[in-house]
């Protein structure tokens, strides 16, 4: 009987990730949108400053790509999270809470949605990476992993906001009080060295996604801050934390 | 048998007794419609009985599983449609269905087979492969009946299942229900405020007024309980005396130069109730409709805002419409 009950409640987390799936496979142009966007910041942004600066002896665009991967990877995850609150408004959400599956298996299959969509994503991006000569293809994996468990925690991040809010007045506000702020804060555009304000050192630090920037930057490019292990540690608690926040706030949402 | 039972299910938002102390009790099988205006409380009993909503005090139980311990279980009983549309629409229609079917543990050997049956039942299996959001308003709420009997559940909560729909769009809606209510066995308890509708689908009625059932009984008892046909004369002067004195009147009462008379038998007593009065205008003959029987219990009308044709008409003597007040 207790084995009838865990098979559905997996058989739901499916019917949730799969309808995500279907969805992403449906806005077409929003893929595309979502991976040109990092390619012009590559290309053009990249080629930009990188006429006049590079850091560590690195091309400035090759220095940025494992930021940009994180760019792609924090947008991506939260603006999906957030999504539900959209969901909700038009009810869809409405049919799936009162189907006899526990809020916490579609949490999970929502999370897992998000992370497919963000995953695949990156993996496209990745088909770009011969363009950038310091890249070194052996660490693509290890760094797919990260981004992964990144994704986890800011799907997670945006589902617990969006569990909270009511309207889609919220998302200019987290727009411009959380993710631009953990994006520039995350050290994906500049290094992080001494000649930083000291501040902005503090605050850097304090990001976990400079826990992830560092850790994809070390495995394709060798330059990194922290071990590796560190990186690692340090993004798998921020989602194991995301992850638990998030799914208390989506079963006690209304 | 009994499939749902409330005893003094209660719901209260701040100020608001949105239920109010409902004791029901729905036989197997049985297709039960709760009618009343809007904000009448019908949206949130059902809302309690599907574990949504949770209620402020009292009880209910589906199928034998208590709504407030045994959530998951109702759960397993029951299929809903909602008020307000909840399909899916990046999702085609038969993805629609696929997707509720894995939510409610449809095991896979028997799915495609129950979805292209209740594709089948609603009139939908050449549209099954197109996104929902190009369905037509009627097209959709038929995916959602199709959708709440999916996995077979042992009650269908159906909320204003024809809200916004056309008249032959309504029509066929009904003939759904009462078609899957048939087929399948299932208890099908509905809202609606179109009352002629409910009657004639429904077995038993309860009209629910402020959150209280104030009247309960099938559609023939509730119109029986008016004790007669209703009759309306149009008239210059009325004796209004001579005809409360009449034995087979039952009430009678003028409302802007109209006799609104309640008689047993109107068919034979019409000529004579005529002859008393000197100058008639016009007629109307009519058997009372569960609207009446609304207004008589609480001296307001369902509708507020759309006047339609209401019930069926008997032997009118003249058949005139009154236009106007
Ligand atoms: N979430 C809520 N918060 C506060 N009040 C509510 C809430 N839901 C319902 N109400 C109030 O409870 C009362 C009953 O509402 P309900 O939706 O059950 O009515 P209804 O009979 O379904 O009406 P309608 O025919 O318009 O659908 C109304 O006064 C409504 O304003
Ligand atoms: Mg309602």
């Amino acid at each position: 009987m207790n084995e009838g009950r865990i098979q559905k409640e997996l058989m739901g987390m499916y019917a949730v990730w799969w309808r995500e799936f279907k969805v992403f496979q449906r806005e077409k142009s929003r893929i595309v949108s979502s991976i040109v966007q990092p390619l012009m910041w590559l290309f053009l942004f990249g080629s930009g400053v990188g006429a006049s600066v590079s850091v560590s002896d690195i091309n400035y665009q090759d220095y940025i790509y494992p930021g940009i991967l994180a760019m792609l990877v924090l947008f991506g995850s939260v603006y999906f999270g957030l999504y539900i609150v959209w969901d909700r408004k038009l009810d869809v959400l409405k049919a799936m809470l009162v189907a006899p599956v526990s809020r916490i298996s579609i949490f999970m299959g929502k999370v897992l949605g998000g992370c497919t969509d963000v995953t695949l994503q990156i993996i496209v991006l990745f088909l770009f990476s011969f363009l950038f000569p310091s890249i070194n293809p052996w660490g693509i994996p290890l760094a797919l992993l990260l981004l992964f468990i990144t994704s986890i925690a800011l799907v997670s991040m945006g589902l617990a906001l969006g569990s909270l809010f009511n309207s889609l007045e919220g998302f200019q506000v987290i727009s411009a009080f959380l993710i631009f702020p953990l994006f520039f804060l995350s050290g994906a555009l500049f290094p992080i060295d001494d000649k930083l304000p000291f501040w902005l050192q503090g605050l850097v630090k304090l990001n976990p996604l400079t826990y992830a920037v560092d850790g994809v930057r070390g495995v394709l490019l060798n330059v990194h801050i922290f071990p590796f292990y560190v990186d690692f540690l340090v993004v798998t608690f921020f989602a194991v934390t995301m992850f638990l926040l998030g799914s208390v706030l989506f079963s006690r949402m209304k | 048998m009994e499939i749902i039972k409330t005893s003094a299910l209660t719901k209260i938002y701040g100020r608001i007794q949105a239920v109010n102390s409902i004791d029901l009790s729905i036989h197997k099988g049985e297709v039960f419609g709760l009618l009343g205006p809007n904000g009448a409380g019908k949206t949130t009993t059902i809302g309690m009985l599907c574990t949504i909503v949770r209620p402020s005090s009292g009880s209910a139980s589906i199928a034998g599983y208590d709504i407030i311990r045994e959530p998951a279980r109702v759960r397993r009983q029951i299929g809903i449609v909602f008020q307000d549309p909840t399909l899916d629409t990046v999702l085609t229609g038969r993805e629609n269905l696929e997707l509720h079917a894995r939510l409610y543990g449809v095991s896979s050997d028997i799915r495609e087979a129950r979805i292209n049956q209740m594709l089948e039942l609603v009139d939908l299996h050449e549209r099954g492969n197109d996104i929902t959001r190009t369905y037509s308003g009627g097209m959709r709420r038929r995916l959602e009946l199709a959708r709440g009997l999916l996995h077979r559940p042992a009650v269908l909560f159906l909320d204003e299942p024809t809200l916004g729909l056309d008249p032959q769009t309504r029509a066929r809606i009904w003939e759904y229900i009462k078609k899957m209510a048939q087929t399948e066995q299932t208890t099908v308890v509905l809202t609606t405020h179109y009352m002629e509708e409910a009657e004639q689908v429904c077995d038993r009625v309860g009209i629910i007024d402020h959150g209280k059932i104030i009247a309960l009984d099938s559609p023939e008892g509730l119109k029986e309980s008016m004790g007669g046909d209703m009759v309306a004369i149009r008239v210059k002067e009325s004796p209004l005396e001579k005809i409360r004195a009449l034995p087979y009147v039952y009430e009678v009462k003028e409302n802007e130069g109209t006799l609104e008379i309640i008689t047993k038998e109107a068919h034979l007593h019409l000529a004579e109730i005529l002859s008393i009065i000197k100058d008639v205008e016009c007629v109307e003959v009519r058997v009372p409709t569960l609207n009446d029987v609304f207004i008589k219990l609480t001296g307001r009308d369902i509708r507020e805002d759309s006047i339609e044709d209401s019930g069926s008409w008997v032997d009118s003597v003249a058949r005139y419409r009154q236009r106007g007040s």
